[in-house]
C-alpha cells in the first residue's frame, strides 16, 4: 500500500487508471453508464463512425428527460415521443437494458440507478446529466459528461481526464428539527458560490453528514454541482451497505461481504491533504431559499431581498441583483416569507425520493393547498410505494396533482412547465432563468418548505407552522 | 476537430455573469437534430421576448457587433446542465471562442472537444474588455501565446493593447492540434482490456449480472422502505 496518505477520492481515482499520457490526461475505467433520452447526439456519433457499444452489460438507459408524467403510456406530443422511441431503438439496437417507460422501476436516472443497486461504493459512473454528482452519496466517482464525451464512453467504456484537486466540506454539529440537506446544500451554495468549487472534487464530513440518511447525501451531492464541483462524494458507512442489501444489481451474500469489506477501505486517511478544507456550522443552517436566478442567491427564509442599492463597491453585482429582481418581480427589502407563490412542485432527482415525499406528506396532512401543484415521484417505484402509505392521498386530499415520475417540472422538457410570470415553490435544483419555463419564476427550497409555501400560499418558515408532527 | 491556433474576428460584450446553458440553449429547442442547426436558438430568450421580438440592445443582435465570432462574458460561463448543445448553439451561431473570468467545468469540456476556445482572463481584465468593446471592436486571440490584443476596428489596425489568458494546457494541446480524443485512445486498446480482466477478476460486483426484468414486488421489498 502507499505510505502517502490519500483522500478518498484519490483512492477512487487510483482505482480507475488504466493508463497515464505524457502531458497528465489519464484513461479512466468507466463502471457504468447511464443514457438517458438526450443522449441522442451521442448514439448519433456513434452511428456515424459505425462503431459498437463496447459494454452494453455496462450501459443502462433510463427514460425520464422527456417522459410525461399523466396519461401514459399514450405520449400526446408527437416530438416528445420521438424522444422517448429513439432510446428505445438505441437500446434494441445496442443490446442494453433500458427502464422505459413501460418498466415498473422506470424513473428520474438518478433515483433508479440506487435504488436498483446500480449505484455502488467504489465506482465511476457518468452520464451526460450534470446531476450525476448525485451517486456520489454511496462514496462513488460520479461525474457529468457532455454528448463526445458519452460518445467516447459507448465506443471504448473509458475517459480521458485531468484530476481534480480536492476539496472537503466539513459540516460540524447536527442540522436542526425541519431543517434537511436541501437546507444544507443551498447554505453551502450560497457560502462558497456557484464557482465555489469549480476544478474540485467535493468530499463532506463531519457529523451532521454521518446523521444523514442515504436520501439526504443524495441530495447534497446532487446540488454540488450548482456549487461547480467536478463531483462530489461521502464515504460509505454502515448506513450505505444497509441500505445496499438486498436491491436487485447489488451483490448479495458472501459477495456483498467481500464487498463491503472492500468498500470500507474507502474513506479519506486520517492526516491526508485537501487543496481546499471548509467547515461549516450545520447546527445554524436554517431552512434556506432562493430568491434569485442561481442557486447561490439563497438566503435563510428569515431574510430579506437583497437591496442592490445597498451594494456599492460592486457595480457588476449591483447590477446583476437589481437584474435578478426584475425577472423574479421582487421588491427589495422585502421579507422573504411575504413572498406569495402561485404553485408549487415537488419532484426531480434533487428531492423525489420516499423520505422526500414523507416529508412534504407530514406539512400537507390535514391541511389544504391554497396554490395548485403538481408531485412527481422520483420513481415509480417511489411512487407504488407513496400510495402504499397512503401519502398520494395526502397531496389529493390537499387539492394537489398526483403524477407519474420523470423530470418533469424540473427542467421543463416534457411540457410540464410554470407559465410565464408565475411564481413556482420547488424542490429542484435550478433556479435560471425560463428553466421552468419561458418566463417562469422558481424558488427553490428543500419538500417540508414547499409544502409549508402550499398551505400558506406564501414562502414559509415550516417550523411555524403550528401542530407539526415530529 | 478542427484546430484552433489564432482568431481576429469581431467580438461581442456580453456583460453577464453566471450564464448557465439553459440561457444558451433553452431546454425546449433541444429536440432537433444537430444537422437543423443551432446558431439561431443561441441565447434565445435573452434575444427574444414571448412574442418573439428581437429584445432592444440586446448586444449580440447590435449592429456595432455584427458578425461576432468572439464573446466575452463574466464570471461562471457555462454553468449548469451539461447539455453539449449549448457549444452547437454558440458554434453554429459562428461563436469560436469565448473570453470570460470563470467557466463551468462540463461547459469548458464540451467546448474544447468541438473546438471552441474557453478563454479565462481575470475578472479585471474582463471589465477592461467589456468597456473597450462597447461600441464594437476586433479581437485577435492566439493560443499559441495565450494573448488577447484588441486590433482596429476595421480588424487591420495596430494592437493597441494586450491581455493574456490561460487555459488548461491540456486542453490548449488539444484545440492546437485538433486532436480526437477517440483517435488517441483506440491506441491504448490492450491496456483496456487488460484493467478489464484485473477488475472483474478482483472486484466481480462491478460487473452486475445479466439483468432480468425487475419484478415490482421483488424491487419495492428490495427498497427497504
Amino acid at each position: 500500500m502507499s505510505a502517502v496518505p490519500r483522500t478518498l477520492f484519490d483512492k477512487l481515482w487510483d482505482e480507475h487508471v488504466i493508463a497515464v499520457r505524457e502531458d497528465g490526461e489519464t484513461l479512466l475505467w468507466v463502471d457504468r453508464h447511464f443514457v438517458h433520452e438526450g443522449s441522442h447526439h451521442a448514439f448519433r456519433k456513434l452511428d456515424e463512425r459505425g462503431a459498437a457499444l463496447a459494454e452494453p452489460a455496462l450501459t443502462f438507459g433510463v427514460a425520464d428527460h422527456y417522459v410525461p408524467t399523466r396519461g401514459r403510456p399514450v405520449i400526446a406530443d408527437r416530438e416528445v415521443a420521438g424522444m422517448v422511441e429513439r432510446l428505445s431503438g438505441n437500446a434494441r439496437q445496442h443490446g442494453f437494458r433500458l427502464f422505459g417507460l413501460d418498466d415498473p422501476a422506470q424513473g428520474i436516472v438518478h433515483v433508479v440507478g440506487p435504488e436498483q443497486g446500480l449505484t455502488l461504493p467504489g465506482l465511476l459512473i457518468v452520464c451526460g446529466d450534470s446531476h450525476t454528482s448525485t451517486h456520489g452519496a454511496f462514496g462513488a466517482y460520479a461525474f457529468g459528461i457532455g454528448a463526445s464525451e458519452v460518445a467516447h464512453v459507448l465506443m471504448t467504456q473509458t475517459l480521458w481526464q485531468r484530476k481534480p484537486k480536492r476539496m472537503r466540506i466539513t459540516v460540524t454539529g447536527q442540522l436542526g428539527a425541519h431543517v434537511s440537506a436541501k437546507d444544507l446544500a443551498l447554505h453551502v451554495i450560497a457560502s462558497i458560490g456557484t464557482n465555489g468549487a469549480q476544478g474540485h472534487a467535493l468530499e463532506y464530513a463531519g457529523p451532521a453528514i454521518s446523521s444523514l440518511s442515504m436520501e439526504g447525501r443524495l441530495t447534497l451531492c446532487n446540488m454540488s454541482i450548482e456549487a461547480g464541483a467536478r463531483c462530489a462524494m461521502v464515504a460509505p458507512d454502515d448506513t450505505t451497505f444497509a441500505w445496499l442489501a438486498g436491491r436487485p444489481f447489488a451483490p448479495s451474500g458472501a459477495g456483498l461481504d467481500e464487498a463491503i469489506g472492500r468498500w470500507r477501505a474507502l474513506a479519506s486517511d486520517a492526516s491526508a491533504v485537501f487543496d481546499r478544507d471548509i467547515v461549516i456550522d450545520g447546527d445554524a443552517v436554517a431552512p434556506t431559499v432562493t430568491w434569485g436566478t442561481s442557486p447561490e442567491d439563497a438566503l435563510p427564509i428569515s431574510g430579506r431581498v437583497p437591496d442592490p442599492d445597498a451594494i456599492v463597491a460592486d457595480p457588476a453585482r449591483r447590477a446583476y441583483i437589481a437584474d435578478a429582481l426584475g425577472y423574479m418581480g421582487l421588491a427589495a427589502g422585502m421579507p422573504l416569507a411575504a413572498v406569495a407563490v402561485d404553485r408549487i412542485f415537488i419532484g426531480s432527482c434533487t428531492n423525489a425520493r420516499l423520505e422526500d415525499l414523507r416529508a412534504a406528506a407530514s406539512v400537507l396532512r390535514g391541511r389544504k393547498s391554497l396554490v395548485p401543484g403538481l408531485v412527481s415521484p422520483g420513481s415509480s417505484l417511489v411512487k407504488r410505494q407513496a400510495e402504499t402509505e397512503g401519502l398520494d392521498r395526502v397531496f389529493i386530499d390537499a387539492g394537489l396533482t398526483w403524477a407519474d415520475s420523470g423530470c418533469s417540472m424540473c427542467v421543463g422538457m416534457n411540457g410540464d412547465l410554470v407559465a410565464s410570470g408565475e411564481r413556482c415553490a420547488s424542490t429542484t435544483n435550478r433556479n435560471f432563468r425560463g428553466r421552468q419555463g419561458l418566463g417562469a419564476r422558481t424558488h427553490l427550497m428543500s419538500p417540508a418548505m414547499v409544502a409549508a409555501a402550499a398551505v400558506t400560499g406564501r414562502l414559509t418558515d415550516v417550523r411555524t407552522l403550528p401542530q407539526l408532527e415530529a | 476537430m478542427q484546430p484552433f491556433t489564432s482568431l481576429t474576428a469581431p467580438a461581442c460584450p456580453l456583460g453577464l455573469a453566471n450564464v448557465d446553458t439553459d440561457q444558451l440553449i433553452p431546454a425546449r429547442f433541444m429536440k432537433r437534430s444537430r444537422a437543423d442547426g443551432y446558431g439561431g436558438v443561441l441565447l434565445h430568450d435573452l434575444r427574444f421576448d414571448e412574442q418573439g421580438e428581437p429584445r432592444a440592445a440586446f448586444p449580440l443582435d447590435d449592429p456595432r457587433h455584427a458578425g461576432a465570432r468572439i464573446l466575452v462574458a463574466r464570471r461562471t460561463f457555462g454553468t449548469g446542465s451539461s447539455r453539449e448543445a449549448a457549444v452547437y448553439a454558440l458554434w453554429d451561431y459562428g461563436i469560436a471562442c469565448v473570453i470570460a473570468p470563470s467557466f463551468g467545468d462540463i461547459f469548458a469540456s464540451n467546448a474544447v472537444k468541438n473546438g471552441l476556445l474557453p478563454a479565462q482572463v481575470s475578472d479585471a481584465d474582463a471589465e477592461t474588455l467589456l468597456a473597450l468593446l462597447a461600441g464594437g471592436g476586433h479581437l485577435t486571440v492566439d493560443l499559441e501565446a495565450m494573448a488577447i490584443t484588441l486590433a482596429g476596428k476595421d480588424g487591420s489596425g495596430q494592437p493597441q493593447q494586450r491581455f493574456s489568458f490561460t487555459i488548461d494546457p491540456v486542453r490548449r494541446l488539444q484545440l492546437l492540434n485538433g486532436w480526437d480524443d477517440i483517435d488517441l485512445t483506440i491506441r491504448h486498446t490492450a491496456e483496456i482490456a487488460r484493467y478489464r480482466s484485473e477488475r472483474a477478476r478482483s472486484q466481480p460486483w462491478t460487473f452486475p449480472e445479466a439483468a432480468e426484468e425487475t419484478r415490482p414486488d421483488q424491487a419495492v421489498q428490495a427498497m427497504k422502505l
